[in-house]
């Protein structure tokens, strides 16, 4: 009998994800019997090493903790030191700080969608080949990730961890000409963005519904980038300074990045959970394109993941536009500060989800301890019991080689950031 | 079999940033398989690590005791290998915890230290094998990855970097932040390459290129302290992303210690 074969899976390097990961999978007698996404990126004890530093070097330091989201990670530690210090920058200062993120969000799922994962739904090893017989599509995708980059450099000066971001506001505002350049390019791009979306949902993606919290951040009048309380589709709705209350990060031996559980339980974050708890704050001409096709939202069939990061491409190319329709370069574009004693709670949406951060703070503007829970440590737990139920459901009996690119499918779904996930063990020192 | 030039990129501890100087490229990234054959990337999706191959470009640090063992059979399968980025040229940002006591951080952090798979010390490539160019920048920019690419095919040596930033600030025209805004710019001690972006945005430059040839780091520093800044602050300058540039480090422990 087929279904009573022993099989060892085992993926030692786990490709097209960012950082470094492995998956095991031991089927016995029909059944899974161990199952573990190893994380074995070396931690490196950044929250450890911002310690001393001031809070404007602690914003150019956390962005090396991923070359992915580095935007992620300046937003969510410069609002918390200025939550603390009560420092209000202004809505000049909040609206370009969302069209920076926008450009994030932009080239992070660009890259995504078409470098990372589209090749898994077309039956091609990567992007390079799959550019053979999809030239456009892998075309369009390059463009966009492209604009996101370039998106992010008009304030940041470069992409990959950007120079402009500082506590109270920018170093630097863009020029009338940059940006009225960049607003023709986006909304140039906003054509290749609704074919995005219906290419997205043309993909014969399996049908695989599964039990999950949805979980991220909710503002009241905006989609959930910049700000807003940590959410959820069971019931929680709490500012993020009450963070520990509900949510518990435990360690797994076999893994160098905490897990984390709300409420006792695993749970998804990233762009399926997020625009599940958003869709009353989608723009309403992303809103008709995604009714248009048909797939309807909130879902909980993890593969429409994807679909999720297209109708959020075309959600931040949207904001983007409106954000700069009206642009003026201020006088200057930060606002002075003194620091405060205490503790600083930040939460921002990096592309793959919540990322949380706690500072500890002296009075002379320094910071004594940091703790940050990215959205792969989040994800792990959810991402572990979506293999077992996705490949129960895909069927235990298929052959080997199945089994593992089914299972590859499943982790590349969420655009697990290993090198975010693995840098802060250190944590359970703090507890312990 | 293609008898193009196989090229490999081989991830270390990092953020995977420096990687992106190809992701980013945007189309060009579908000409580079018109020149080169990738054989290993892991991140892109071609998988081959023990292929020999004509050049390796190598990102991240060496953290652990499987990366010392991979590093050496990384360098034995290539002709000319690339270190690309702070963490493989010098360490990166992580090598600040060279300079605390790491064992003691293990064993407070870990319940069983003797199982983790981590030495004390994060490290460059180029104290492990030889490394034939360093690529320096946090991150490296696609222009010097696939500047050092075209001079290899081409059948030239790659030139490093080694003037100041000072130099290209000022051929860029851009406005000294030193001397107009009394700021504790690293320029004239960073390496040139990134083109100016922290003075382009107003600010001081920190740093992230690495140190340049001839490096007068007192003479900086007790400028800096002209500025107002503490012993420790002036540390700080030195001892962050490029920290375990020796130079560097060097120049932080003096401040620190009081010179």
């Amino acid at each position: 009998m087929s279904e009573q074969r022993d099989i060892r899976i085992e993926v030692p390097v786990l490709a097209r994800v960012e950082g470094e990961g492995a998956l095991e999978l031991d089927i016995e007698q029909g059944e899974i019997r161990n199952l573990k996404l190893r994380i074995f990126e070396p931690p490196r004890f950044f929250e450890k090493f911002v310690e001393t530093h001031t809070c404007d070097d602690v914003i150019d330091m956390v962005a090396r903790i991923c070359g992915i989201c580095p935007v992620a990670y300046q937003m969510s530690a410069a609002q918390a030191f200025e939550r603390l210090f009560e420092i209000d920058p202004g809505q000049w200062v909040r609206d370009m700080r969302r069209v920076m993120y926008c450009g994030e969000w932009l080239q992070s799922h660009a890259l995504h969608i078409h470098l990372l994962a589209a090749p898994d739904f077309l039956g091609f090893g990567n992007a390079i080949e799959m550019a053979g017989q999809y030239p456009d599509e892998v075309r369009r995708g390059l463009m966009l990730q492209t604009l996101g980059n370039d998106l992010i450099a008009m304030f940041g000066a470069r992409s990959v961890h950007p120079v402009g971001l500082r506590v109270g506001g920018f170093y630097h505002a863009p020029s009338l000409d940059d940006v009225s350049t960049m607003r023709e390019r986006l909304e140039a791009a906003l054509p290749e963005v609704e074919a995005l979306i219906a290419w997205a949902a043309s993909l014969n993606m399996p049908d695989d519904h599964q039990q999950f919290v949805s979980a991220g951040l909710r503002h009241p009048e905006e989609y959930g980038i910049y700000s807003g309380n940590m959410y959820s589709d069971s019931g929680l709705d709490i500012d993020v300074s009450q963070w520990d209350e509900h949510i518990r990060e435990i360690h797994i031996p076999h893994s160098t990045a905490l897990h984390a559980e709300l409420n006792g339980k695993p749970y998804l974050v990233g762009p399926l959970a997020r625009l599940n708890i958003n869709l009353d704050r989608l723009p309403p001409q992303t809103a008709a394109l995604l009714e248009k096709t048909g797939i309807r939202f909130p879902s909980h069939n993890m593969f429409h993941s994807l679909l999720a990061r297209a109708v959020e491409i075309h959600m931040v190319v949207v904001q983007a536009c409106q954000l700069l329709e009206d642009y003026g370069v201020p006088d200057r574009p930060w606002v002075d500060w003194q620091p405060k004693p205490g503790v600083a709670y930040g939460a921002s949406e990096a592309p793959r989800g919540t990322l949380w951060h706690r500072y500890e703070v002296d009075g002379k503007g320094h910071v004594s301890s940091a703790r940050i829970v990215p959205p792969t440590s989040q994800n792990q737990g959810r991402i572990e019991e979506d293999i077992a139920l996705s490949l129960q459901s895909f069927g235990l009996d298929k052959d080997e080689d199945a089994l593992r690119l089914h299972a590859e499918k499943v982790i590349r779904n969420y655009d697990p950031c290993i090198s975010c996930a693995t840098h802060f063990l250190q944590l359970k020192m703090r507890r312990s | 079999m293609s008898d193009k030039p196989k090229i490999a990129v081989h991830k270390f501890s990092s953020c995977d940033g420096c990687q992106l100087a190809f992701l980013n490229l945007g189309e060009t990234l579908l000409e580079l398989p018109k020149l080169v054959e990738i054989v290993h990337f892991a991140e892109a999706g071609p998988m081959d690590e023990d292929q020999p191959v004509d050049v390796s470009l190598v990102e991240g640090s060496i953290n652990t005791a499987h990366d010392l063992e991979r590093i050496q059979r990384i360098r034995k399968n290539s002709g000319y290998l690339i270190s690309i980025g702070a963490c493989a040229t010098s360490g990166g940002l992580q090598a600040l915890r060279n300079m605390a006591d790491a064992k003691a951080w293990a064993s407070a952090i870990y319940a069983s230290p003797e199982h983790l798979d981590s030495l004390d010390t994060a490290t460059a490539i180029a104290d492990h094998v030889k490394v034939d160019l360093a690529l320096w920048g946090c991150p490296v920019n696609s222009r010097q990855v696939l500047g050092a690419l075209r001079d290899l095919l081409f059948g030239v040596a790659p030139r490093e970097e080694r003037r100041p930033l000072c130099m290209e600030c000022k051929r860029m025209g851009k406005v000294c932040t030193l001397v107009t805004q009394k700021a504790a710019c690293m320029g004239p001690v960073t390496k040139a390459g990134c083109g100016a972006l922290c003075p382009s945005v107003g600010r001081a430059c920190y740093a992230c290129y690495g140190p340049s040839e001839l490096v007068n780091d007192s003479s900086l520093g007790r400028c800096f302290e002209g500025f107002g800044l503490l012993p420790e602050d002036v540390a700080r300058r030195f001892h962050f992303i490029s920290n375990g540039a020796p130079v560097f480090r060097q120049a932080g422990e003096r401040f620190r210690g009081g010179a």
